[in-house]
């Protein structure tokens, strides 16, 4: 049995139960067993005591959405490398995508990826299945067993299914298991052979564009469709000022129904793709700064719930082309938090807000019982100095890929420490 | 024809600033109007009996086709040619890319070989400036994508002038297939630096977002859009577009959008008729306009051989070696 820990002197941010002041956090056995809300706590005989300093200490990130090279592509990325990169950027647990190679729809591949994340990765990995086989949109998956054997969620990952009546297949059958059901919203027709944002920049750099519709028209469906079969849908990310409309309606009528944003989307627009910079390439595409600025007062009403990293390693191959011929995708689990407070300093957002989208209202889409500081939670947690100034650099990743839509971007604030279950996971060299 | 600016010889003109031309959006005004007049001394290199400077001896220019154009090459060709340049055609279609060879890596082996421009075509937007980052050269935007093809711009540009005088005070309608025409857009930018007036006329299919921002007027009725214009610069229909999702038919097409003696009524009567060719006759052109006098579609192709030399001249200036 590991000794207990104490974090003391901590600025406690919590946002599942509002918590916003100095206090200490005890730790036994893996689990936040007392909190000392404003002020130092008692400490007990033999425990680890963490001098937090004022730091800010928060429940550890949850990332919904994140894709992992293993298996298949490991020059990308291994469990073990996302693992890495997660702890290091505040991330205690994430969603690994199920679109590798083999496709993550059986559950004796379920089971493998658990126990290999659980030997190699520092965070917590959570598998999510997919919806149909090989992420093909025909037919639908075992959904029971892939929850018995331990994925979380189901979703076809980057893949948005195309027919209406395979949905509503598909949603009904997954609320016979109460599995979150996340679905990537971009309808193929529209999309055509449009590479990012369709308006006067993509037609000013040659680029087939990709209409707003092409997500508005597929998320009215699915809302539809889940008010219909009662599945607890959740719109995997979402782009555009009119999306925000449509789940905050959708949200009056039907609770079970949530929203989760890029953080690439969040704090990046249309105009950072400059002259064809292949690593603003993604999926949804940057939009314009008014859908931007939609998506922080979704966040701000609540229509959106989570913002997640879309981690997604690409390796120089596939992004060193033409924008039209490059993939899709950056890398995000190391910068996801640093991004995100940038609309804190702007005075846009507050912590209090940020946080949330990033651990407690994740948990409550997946059913989880971390992403909070209270009795009998798992003790994941980050201390955070959220004034540290630093610059990205390719060089300093531990993703084995580099392809971030962030590179030298100048950042305030980084995880000084993470501690998943009670032990400390990730520590900065700068940590006092 | 209008008398010309008198003609300077190439020490005449300042240094000009780029080291590539890959868009007309880098280009400042002053930079246009100089490789319009260097242009027009190179016309006059042109119609000599000895048709060369020797502005590019020793220099070596590889044009890298990714797609076919024998008109384009050809021109550049010549051009690289009369100003002493040693010219290598490389067509890159059926050779390294099929063998999964990118394009960073075209441009590697490329720079080993020290070449002092490449002028380059590609279907993929983007893909002539992430060339250039890669070598040591100047480099030439042939045509990337439906992006740009400076050239073909700067071509229409001198022969508009040459035959109006003056640039100042026009308007120049662009029909066609503007979503996906370089020669459109750089047009839309070349012509809206110098001040033109520019409308543009096409279906709405057809027509890309936010295109009012760079067309002072658009238009979806040929009638309504030609009136009282001085330039009719035609574009030509690719053939995949007539496939029932643009637009329904060839025959449908022509009806509403082809150039005729009825629609080109509607423009001035000097009003002159331009195409970037290859034409396709009874689609986007009537063959009876094609060739009338109002076409000035072949001094276009002319023009186009004296623009490039005037490219490549600005491009590579002289080095006075010690």
């Amino acid at each position: 049995m590991n000794r207990p820990l104490i974090v003391d002197n901590a600025h406690i941010v919590d946002p599942a139960s509002g918590t916003d002041q100095l206090g200490a956090v005890l730790v036994e056995d893996g689990r936040i067993s007392d909190l000392a809300i404003g002020g130092p706590a008692g400490v007990p005989d033999g425990a680890e005591v963490i001098d937090a300093q004022g730091l800010v200490l928060a429940p550890g990130l949850i990332d919904m959405r994140v894709f992992v090279g293993e298996p298949g592509k490991e020059y990308r990325e291994t469990l073990a490398s996302a693992g890495a990169a997660a702890v290091a950027g505040g991330v205690t647990s994430f969603i690994m995508m199920p679109d590798t190679t083999p496709t993550v729809d059986d559950g004796a591949l379920v089971d493998f990826l658990i126990r290999r994340a659980e030997a190699q990765s520092p965070a917590r990995i959570l598998p999510a299945a997919a919806i149909t086989k090989g992420l093909a949109g025909k037919e639908i998956t075992e959904f029971g067993l892939l929850k018995d054997a331990g994925a979380v969620c189901l979703t076809d990952g980057a893949q948005s299914i195309q027919s209406s009546a395979l949905l509503r297949s598909a949603m009904g059958y997954a609320a016979n298991f109460d599995m979150p059901f996340v679905h990537h919203v971009a309808d193929a027709g529209l999309i055509g052979d449009g590479v990012m944002n369709e308006g006067l920049f993509a037609t000013v750099l040659g680029l087939k564009g990709i209409p707003r519709e092409a997500e508005t028209i597929p998320l009215a469906r699915d809302l539809q469709l889940a008010g219909l079969t009662g599945a607890r849908y959740h719109a995997a990310q979402i782009s555009t000022a009119g999306s925000v409309t449509l789940v905050e309606t959708a949200k009056s009528r039907n609770p079970r129904v949530t929203a989760g944003l890029s953080i690439n989307n969040l704090c990046l627009n249309e105009n950072d793709i400059g002259r064809y910079r292949t690593y603003f390439k993604l999926n949804p595409p940057l939009r314009g700064e008014d859908d931007r600025q939609a998506m922080i007062e979704g966040l701000r009403s609540g229509a959106i719930d989570a913002i997640h990293s879309d981690h997604d390693p690409q390796d120089s191959e596939v992004k060193r082309q033409p924008f039209a011929e490059a993939s899709h995708g950056a890398i995000g689990l190391e910068t996801m938090l640093a991004a995100a407070l940038r609309l804190v300093h702007s005075g846009d957002l507050p912590l209090m807000t940020i946080l949330r989208a990033m651990t407690s209202r994740p948990a409550d889409i997946l059913g989880l019982d971390s992403g909070r500081i209270v009795r009998r939670a798992p003790a994941d947690l980050i201390l955070v100095d959220p004034d540290y100034p630093w610059q990205v650099t390719e060089k300093s990743f531990r993703s084995r890929s580099r392809n971030t839509s962030f590179e030298g971007a100048r950042m305030q604030g980084k995880v000084m420490r993470t501690i998943i279950g009670g032990r400390t996971v990730f520590q900065h060299e700068d940590e006092a | 024809m209008p008398q010309h600016s008198p003609a300077r010889s190439s020490g005449d003109f300042p240094p000009f600033q780029q080291r590539h031309l890959i868009s007309i959006a880098d280009l400042k005004q002053h930079e246009i109007v100089d490789l319009l007049d260097r242009a027009e001394r190179m016309i006059e290199i042109s119609r000599q009996e000895r048709k060369s400077l020797p502005t590019l001896a020793g220099k070596t220019q590889i044009n890298l086709f990714f797609e076919p154009s024998t008109r384009t090459q050809s021109s550049f060709e010549i051009a690289g040619k009369r100003l002493g340049a040693l010219v290598v055609n490389m067509s890159v279609k059926t050779s390294s890319v099929s063998k999964g060879e990118t394009l960073i890596d075209t441009a590697a082996t490329l720079n080993a070989m020290r070449p002092d421009v490449l002028v380059v075509r590609h279907s993929a937007a983007g893909a002539v400036e992430l060339l250039s980052q890669k070598v040591g050269c100047s480099v030439v935007n042939a045509g990337d994508g439906a992006h740009e093809h400076p050239t073909q711009a700067l071509l229409d540009a001198l022969t508009i002038r040459n035959h109006k005088g003056t640039l100042a005070g026009l308007t120049v309608a662009i029909c066609g297939d503007i979503a996906n025409s370089r020669v459109a857009r750089s047009n839309l930018l070349l012509l809206g630096a110098l001040n033109v007036r520019t409308r543009v006329i096409a279906p709405r299919t057809l027509l890309p977002a936010g295109i009012e921002h760079l067309a002072t007027e658009v238009f979806t009725d040929m009638a309504e859009g030609l009136k009282d214009v001085d330039v009719v610069m035609m574009l030509r229909l690719q053939h995949e577009r007539a496939n029932g999702k643009m637009i329904p038919s060839v025959r449908e097409y022509y009806r509403f959008y082809g150039l005729d003696e009825e629609k080109l009524g509607h423009a001035k009567p000097d009003a002159i008729v331009m195409h970037p060719g290859p034409m396709n006759r009874g689609v986007e052109i009537d063959p009876a306009i094609a060739d009338s006098d109002r076409s000035v579609i072949t001094d276009q192709v002319e023009m186009g051989v004296a623009v490039r030399m005037a490219v490549l001249d600005a491009l590579l200036p002289p080095r006075n070696d010690p």
